[in-house]
């Protein structure tokens, strides 16, 4: 993976802007001590790092937009970072360049139920948001994996999923207003409580943007009252393509479950001996959740029950209690532990139409045999986006260059039948290289416009997203 | 102009040397007037994939809705945004094309709680003022792949470029819809009474008080669902309550959607989108006539000929754009909410690079 030479004059320059960041921050929100700016050398895709030149923690609007003009003026490009668990490598920085931290951001400034919104700053974790507003019975709709953790700049920053999104969106579908530092120091209002964008919705062009376009300090969301309760079956089957038909039969039913999750059978192993959910040994495996009373939630399941019964599952069990239901989603959520205690692991993010699923799989399967490495496959069966877990050996020399080809040719079968390199995580530097596979110079050349507009001397994350040769006149 | 396929599209706009006034059904003539060249969708017309099983559209952008709707219900499946059919409002002939709902963001009751065109649009492919054929999103329902301008072009109105394909994620159709009904509250009490279904588990997708005092919350789903939530809800609101479903349901709700309250009657129209709670304050330092739809969310009212609503309301948070006016009042009163200036800036670098001589529905926005 290749990143841009630091620019010299930069590096040059080192003291006299870390001494200008100084006048305008409070002393100890500006990092350069070498031993704690590697602190932010990488984000959640570990296998790159690179210290930063500083990193920065304000603690305002204010203050993110007089770093913002400070490195605007100097020429210093800036790395936008949420809390630094990104896949993709988006918080990744450069030798001359900035980290902008949100971290000290976490306040929730305003709280309205009857217009169902909440507006935080930025820094706040996703689970933290509905933290906030659960015990008066609502929620923050998007769930990503490290919903423990994440931050909302970096959700908005990445359009983040999660396992409801078939029912509730992403990001995009969820946020309805922000505040945006633009590089050059200036504070906009995109968006607020109402529902709509009076003009062009550049609120729709910031989210998903990957830090390149300017710095989300506040960001108002729509929060929605908790359903009555919610309940997942599991069942088992003895083909990926049995799997695959029975998701589509239930979504042609006009059931709309809140998540379809799909675990293939080396992922159920995995997590049996990892969690010991008690999954069946079976080829297969999907979790679908309803939502609603209890009575409701008794007739989806019976609809679904008799739908999976026509694919003549080898399992199919209904969670009878809060205990059960536990114990249905165990085995999901730590399937990304299991995978880290057999070995390391690389972790995909390609959305594939869902009719593809079984030729998908079965293309995985072969090239796996091909790498000599393993894969396991857990999957929003409902959206089509798959998380191939590639296992390789971290200290084996070629091991992760071989994983990262595979993945390549993963990413590439899911743009070849119909899908897209990455459905929730983001481009970063992990994909983007990638990105003419899925689109042509005139559609790279047509987003890259967009930064021109916002960002037209590209300081902001400007190693991300675009292939450095077609971004290269760019960031000169 | 009617080009027949992308390419013939792209010469059109390759060639054109003066500004093009881009049209699918000419159904939605909203926005500052302007003269130019007609370029028509309706060339580019029909349905490149639909798969049921995995709720995906893709057509071509000068395809008539009303054939894609009678498709997807078919399958028991349909738009999830309810798109709005400006014909009545506006009058005039001419079929609404899909590329059109989107130009416009066309969003009805539903919104609320399926979301807006925008949110169900997953790629688009378009002409860009430079003549360059574009191709963002896609058809798969998550797709963080790049920048997200299929969002951009939606409610673009055709400024930016011109939409050749279309593709949306779905939603199946409900077994049934029921409408309580209360009459008699103020625009205050129902603004209060909407936003506490709204607030409730009991899934709420439509929330609208009508100009003639009535006030109407909508379920959806399997009917037993159906019946159980409206007794859920009407207990939970201590409202004496009357219910209406199936067909008569359905047509209240067409009726909220197309504003059919103020079709055939003089004066002109406006939509302002506002945070809910601030709808009643501001629908009557308006004056005139009101339907709250979205809770409250969406205000249409109906004022007399050639009124400067904005002058009227003064700052309020939210915006207001003029539906439907005379030439002469769309000319004198810029029927979208200006911008502040960093956002107009934003705007404006945008419009020039995408329409860089300016030859796409120029000014209509402005």
């Amino acid at each position: 993976m290749q990143m841009p030479e630091p620019d010299p004059d930069v590096l040059a320059r080192r003291a006299r802007i870390v001494a200008r960041l100084r006048d305008a921050l409070p002393a100890e929100a500006v990092i350069d001590d070498p031993a704690e700016t590697r602190a932010y050398e990488c984000d959640g895709l570990t296998a790159y790092r690179c210290p930063p030149l500083a990193a920065v923690l304000p603690s305002s609007t204010a203050e993110v937009s007089a770093v913002l003009r400070i490195c605007h003026d100097e020429g210093v490009p800036v790395v936008p970072r949420g809390s630094g668990t990104s896949l993709a490598g988006g918080a990744l920085p450069t030798a001359d360049s900035v980290i902008l931290g949100v971290a000290r951001l976490r306040a929730v400034l305003e709280t309205d139920y009857a217009n169902r919104f909440i507006r935080v700053q930025s820094g706040r974790t996703n689970l933290s948001v509905t933290g906030a507003v659960e015990s008066d019975g609502f929620f923050y709709a998007p769930d990503p994996s490290s919903q423990l953790a994440c931050a909302i700049a970096g959700n908005i920053a990445m359009n983040s999923g999660g396992a409801h999104c078939l029912k509730y969106g992403v990001t995009t579908n969820n946020l309805l207003g922000v505040t945006l530092v633009q590089m050059d120091g200036t504070v906009v209002e995109i968006g607020g409580a109402h529902m709509d964008s009076g003009g062009l919705d550049l609120l729709g062009l910031i989210c998903g943007s990957e830090g390149q376009l300017g710095v989300v300090t506040e960001a108002t969301l729509r929060i929605l009252p908790k359903p009555e309760g919610a309940r997942p079956v599991l069942i088992g089957f003895d083909a990926n393509a049995v799997a695959g038909a029975c998701v589509s039969d239930i979504i042609k039913a006009g059931i709309l479950p809140v998540a379809i999750e799909f675990m293939d059978r080396p992922c159920i192993r995995a997590t049996e001996a990892f969690a010991k959910p008690g999954y069946p040994d079976c080829e297969a495996l999907l979790i679908v959740e309803v939502e609603g009373s209890d009575a409701e939630i008794d007739a989806q399941l019976a609809l679904i029950r008799q739908i999976a019964l026509r694919h003549n599952p080898v399992e199919f069990r209904e969670s009878g209690s809060e205990e059960e239901s536990k114990k249905i989603w165990l085995g999901r959520k730590s399937a990304f532990g299991a995978m880290g205690q057999i070995n390391d692991y690389m972790c995909l993010d390609g959305t594939i139409p869902v009719s593809e699923l079984p030729h998908v799989l079965d293309r995985i399967g072969e090239m796996s045999k091909v790498y000599g490495l393993d894969v396991a496959n857990v999957f929003h069966a409902g959206d089509g986006n798959m998380h191939p877990l590639i296992l390789f050996d971290a200290n084996k020399p070629g091991d992760l260059e071989r994983c990262e080809a595979f993945g390549a040719e993963i990413l590439k079968l899911c743009v070849e039948v119909g899908g897209c390199l990455t459905g929730e995580h983001g481009v970063g530097i992990e994909k983007r290289d990638l990105m003419t596979v899925q689109f042509t110079q005139v559609d790279l050349e047509a987003q890259m416009r967009v930064k021109d507009v916002f960002d037209p001397g590209w300081l902001l994350n400007p190693a991300k997203v675009f292939p450095l040769e077609i971004s290269a006149t760019r960031r000169l | 102009m009617r080009p027949e396929n992308e390419q013939d599209l792209v010469d059109v706009v390759r060639g054109a040397t003066g500004p093009l006034m881009v049209r699918g059904g000419g159904t939605r003539g909203i926005g500052r007037p302007g003269a130019g060249a007609v370029l028509e969708t309706g060339g580019l017309s029909g349905v490149h994939l639909y798969e049921p099983g995995a709720l995906t559209l893709v057509a071509g952008a000068g395809t008539p809705l009303v054939e894609v709707e009678a498709m997807l219900a078919a399958e028991g499946q349909r738009l999830p945004f309810e798109p709005m059919d400006h014909r009545g409002l506006l009058g005039g002939p001419g079929e609404p094309t899909l590329g059109g709902m989107v130009a416009a963001n066309a969003s009805g009751p539903r919104r609320v709680q399926a979301g807006a065109c925008r949110d169900s649009l997953i790629g688009v492919r378009f002409v860009d003022g430079t003549g360059a054929l574009v191709k963002n999103g896609g058809r798969v329902m998550k797709n963080v792949t790049g920048y997200d301008l299929v969002k951009l072009m939606a409610g673009s109105w055709g400024t930016l470029g011109v939409l050749s394909a279309v593709s949306f994620k779905l939603l199946p159709r409900p077994e049934t819809s029921t409408t309580l009904l209360v009459g008699g509250l103020g625009a205050e009490q129902a603004v209060a009474l909407m936003a506490a279904a709204l607030g409730s588990p009991w899934e709420v997708t439509g929330a609208a008080h009508l100009p003639d005092g009535r006030t109407a919350l909508r379920i959806e789903g399997f009917a037993a669902s159906v019946a159980y939530r409206a007794g859920a809800l009407s207990q939970f609101l201590k409202q004496d309550m009357t219910r209406i479903e199936g067909g008569a349901s359905d047509d209240l709700w067409r009726a909220v959607r197309d504003v059919a309250a103020f079709h055939g009657r003089p004066g002109d129209v406006w939509r302002l989108s506002v945070k809910p709670s601030d709808a009643p304050a501001l629908a009557a330092r308006a004056g005139g006539e009101a339907l709250f739809d979205w809770g409250g969310g969406l205000v249409w009212l109906l004022l007399a000929e050639g009124t400067d609503l904005r002058a009227r309301l003064g700052a309020f948070a939210g915006h207001a754009t003029l539906i439907r006016g005379s030439v002469e009042t769309r000319r004198r009163i810029a029927p979208f909410q200006p911008e502040v200036p960093a956002i107009a800036a934003l705007t404006r670098g945008l419009r020039a690079r995408f329409d860089p001589r300016g030859i796409l529905n120029p000014g209509l926005m402005d």
